[in-house]
């Protein structure tokens, strides 16, 4: 597919949503519809992170969910203040635990290099691994008996380190890069399925993790009041430069009433416009990281990397057989990948303003950024994009239009159908099913995607 | 000392239920492993599948039972599961007509197979939360113990009780019966031999003439057959609840490539392996030490090795472990 077409074809799409978000404020209102947008736009930073790894390397990451729990982690743990009091009770007996651990692996290492390979070596090592985890334990179980026990109802946890929350981006890119360095050089060496299920595993693991390490991250009971990057709606309410501003933007509805209809009228379109406000902050913050998060992974593919990157898809053989470290590449472009995916991650919690460990599904935060890489165009940046824009937009939408549908279709059956009332109950997993049927649809018929990866080559070729 | 309450407590608390568990995720695994061996991929739809053969099998016996239909002291779900196979079969057989096939003429890569199995995972789970929707739905009746906790006391007058349920008797019956015909097929008949030299060296049986889809066929006849009952006996055993399916997958994945992927016998092996790993790290031993210490020693602590909600992490920990010792599982399967 040559250039221009590929360039035409993603401004109609990027039309069509345009449409369609333009169609949700219209119809429901202007505060869903940028709620909607403000995920889009996370949805394709996800998406984006999943391309890198799938449509620039073929690695066959089904992970995504974790890493987006460590983005939210960091999110709490950079923003939230410290809680002194726990810090005090398990400080530093947390801190001697996690010494011990360390000692144990260094101890794990030397027999492993001391002693030459045989029953020898592994009696020696799993001795040295029991004899570990009964220290750690030790050590830990009090420690987080402890923190747990400080004020349990709003704190039971050491707290975070009270920075400012857009701090917690990077952080929650590096959490994510730092994990996946480590599962990578693991994992990499596995055939592609083989490393589906192992991420799949890992990123159970982490929520795991995250649902049960209450010292860490107060588990299911959930860290609420995260902090914002941008103003709260009450604070704007209250101040004036808002109150004008949207009494200027108002003037010619406000002037048909009356002094005191007026004042209420202006109250009412002051609280609406603050929540609209604070959602466009957001998204402005969102579209500038979507917008370098982007630009820069445009550049990297066009680049001689990025060449290099597709050439050890296509063929790894060859590409080893040319010189290239394809384990090294791997591993490069899985860290990269899943850093993506941890700032996204870290900007969601942030947008939510609170870590749920509870919420995250894998059908949300795995298989769904799957079905947008591969609806928008893997290995096409803006295809990742639109497709997190337009599968986010199905998810959400896909409810509201399923009800609407049965409830006009079944209305002929009568207000207390046992069958109308059944699909009216269950209209809303509609949105699953639609999900599945598009993925497969376009595997079939339009494996590409919507924006199908852009292959430049020279003139004559 | 108290051996013999400590014992029973172990069966308890940790053998009956290993067992039943062990034998269901044999069951799944056996799928995920045929499928495997004849097509090339790891099938992430197989959770919902079981999940789907569970949803039939429950709606069929809601009508058995609302037709007054029963098998007492056995759940009317036994009689239930000949239509509910069916229907699974057929619903799989189709799935592969419409979906599979094309990528097999193709001859795709095996992530390209998994793409579409995730797709087809989100249409079964979209199905079963429309048809029957997310909440538990329970469908046993009948006795519901073989032997009440309550009644073994009485009888031994020991005071820890050991209870057997229907569900887990039953469940252990069947998965032993059902091994044994899919052996007996595997190894005496003409198809089953076709299958295993296909999933063998699959050029060289193309080359000796076997059919490729006839092959195919029957090994999604089978992994249907094995998940709708797999799936049935585990919601018999615990409840029904569409969305603990998906959650299986992972145990059931690293039961099939712990035992040696391809392999029926590895599956069966890694089942068990999993579901007692499982059981047995994330079990307390608080109360077996007590009665096995003298007075005055019992452990103070709950002595858990992991929090039951590691349970995932436990099968991978065990994936991880055997793949580093022996890479092709425990019984030489493939790598291919």
């Amino acid at each position: 597919m040559n250039l221009s077409a590929n360039a035409r074809r993603a401004t109609l799409a990027f039309m069509l949503i345009a449409i369609m978000l333009v169609a949700v404020g219209v119809i429901q209102s202007w505060a869903v519809m940028l709620t909607i947008f403000n995920l889009c736009l996370i949805s394709s930073i996800m998406a984006l992170g999943v391309n890198i790894q799938w449509g620039y390397a073929g690695l066959f990451n089904v992970g995504t969910m974790g890493f987006a729990a460590l983005g939210g982690v960091a999110a709490m743990l950079v923003s939230q203040e410290p809680v002194i009091a726990a810090w005090h009770a398990g400080g530093w007996k947390l801190l001697l635990s996690f010494v011990s651990l360390v000692l144990v692996i260094f101890l794990v290492a030397i027999l492993y290099g001391k002693i030459k390979k045989g029953p020898l070596r592994q009696l020696a090592i799993t001795g040295a691994l029991v004899l570990g985890y009964f220290l750690f334990r030790a050590f830990f179980d009090p420690a987080s008996d402890a923190i747990e026990a400080i004020d349990p109802a709003v704190a039971g946890y050491l707290g975070g380190m009270g920075l400012p929350i857009l701090l917690s981006w990077i952080a929650g890119g590096v959490l994510a890069a730092g994990a996946a360095w480590i599962i990578g050089r693991i994992a990499l060496g596995l055939r592609s399925d083989y490393l589906a299920i192992a991420t799949l595993g890992i990123s159970e693991i982490i929520i795991a993790f995250i649902k049960n390490e209450d010292w860490l991250t107060r588990g299911v009971k959930n860290v609420t009041g995260l902090k914002r990057p941008v103003p709260y709606e009450i604070d704007l309410q209250k101040a004036d430069w808002f109150i004008n501003l949207v009494e200027s933007l108002n003037h010619g509805t406000l002037s048909q009433f009356g002094a005191d209809d007026r004042s209420a009228m202006l109250r009412q379109m002051v609280i609406e416009a603050s929540s609209i406000f604070v959602k466009l902050c957001y998204a402005g913050l969102f579209i500038a990281v979507l917008a370098a998060i982007l630009t820069l992974s445009v550049k990297a593919l066009d680049s001689p990397w990025g060449r290099m990157m597709r050439a050890i898809r296509d063929n790894e053989v060859a590409a080893d057989a040319m010189g290239k470290n394809v384990t090294r590449r791997h591993l490069q472009v899985f860290v990269l990948g899943s850093a993506v995916v941890g700032l996204a991650g870290a900007m969601l919690t942030t947008l939510d303003g609170q870590l749920t460990p509870g919420t995250y599904q894998p059908l949300r935060f795995t298989f769904l950024i799957w079905v947008m890489v591969i609806v928008g165009g893997s290995g096409n940046n803006l295809g990742a994009v639109l497709g997190g824009f337009l599968i986010w937009l199905v998810w959400i939408e896909a409810e509201p239009v399923g009800v609407w549908l049965i409830d006009n279709l079944t209305a002929g059956l009568g207000e207390t159908s046992p069958v109308r009332l059944h699909l009216m109950e269950t209209a809303q997993h509609m949105r699953v099913l639609v999900m599945g049927l598009v993925l497969l649809t376009v595997m079939r018929f339009h494996p590409e995607g919507i924006l199908p990866e852009v292959v430049k080559r020279e003139e004559g070729d | 000392m108290d051996i013999l309450n400590a014992l029973v407590l172990l069966f308890n608390y940790i053998i009956v239920p290993s067992v039943a568990y062990g034998s269901q995720l044999a069951l799944g695994a056996l799928g995920v492993t045929l499928v495997y061996g004849t097509l090339r991929f790891a099938n992430f739809a197989h959770g919902e599948l079981m999940a789907f053969g569970a949803m039939i099998t429950i709606l069929c016996t809601w009508w058995l039972q609302s037709l007054g239909v029963s098998i007492a002291p056995l759940p009317t779900a036994l009689l239930a599961l000949g239509p509910a196979i069916a229907v699974t079969v057929a619903i799989v057989l189709i799935t592969d007509r419409t979906i599979y096939r094309f990528y097999r003429e193709k001859r795709s890569a095996p992530a390209i197979y998994i793409i579409a199995s995730i797709g087809v995972m989100f249409v079964m789970n979209g199905l079963i939360r429309f048809i029957i929707g997310p909440s538990d739905r329970a469908f046993g009746d009948g006795q519901r113990y073989i032997i009440k906790a309550q009644d073994f006391r009485d009888m031994t007058g020991l005071s820890e009780g050991l209870g057997i349920k229907t569900s887990q008797g039953i469940t252990v019956l069947v998965t032993l019966f059902l091994v044994a015909a899919l052996f007996w097929f595997l190894q005496k008949t003409r198809t089953g031999k076709s299958m295993r030299a296909y999933a063998d060296n699959r050029d060289l049986a193309l080359l000796s003439g076997i059919n490729p889809e006839r092959v195919v066929m029957y090994s999604w006849i089978i992994t249907a057959a094995l998940a709708t009952i797999a799936g049935a006996l585990y919601g018999l055993d615990k409840s029904f609840k569409p969305f603990t399916y998906f959650q299986l997958l992972l145990p059931l994945f690293a039961a099939a490539i712990v035992g040696g992927i391809g392999k029926p016998v590895g599956a069966i092996v890694g089942g068990f392996v999993i579901a007692f790993s499982e059981v047995t790290i994330t079990y307390p031993y608080k109360k077996f030490l007590t009665y096995l210490m003298p007075e005055g020693m019992q452990p103070s602590g709950l002595l858990q090795l992991l929090s039951t909600d590691y349970k995932f992490a436990v099968s991978f920990i065990i994936l991880v472990i055997v793949l580093m010792v022996t890479p092709t599982g425990i019984m030489k399967g493939k790598t291919v």
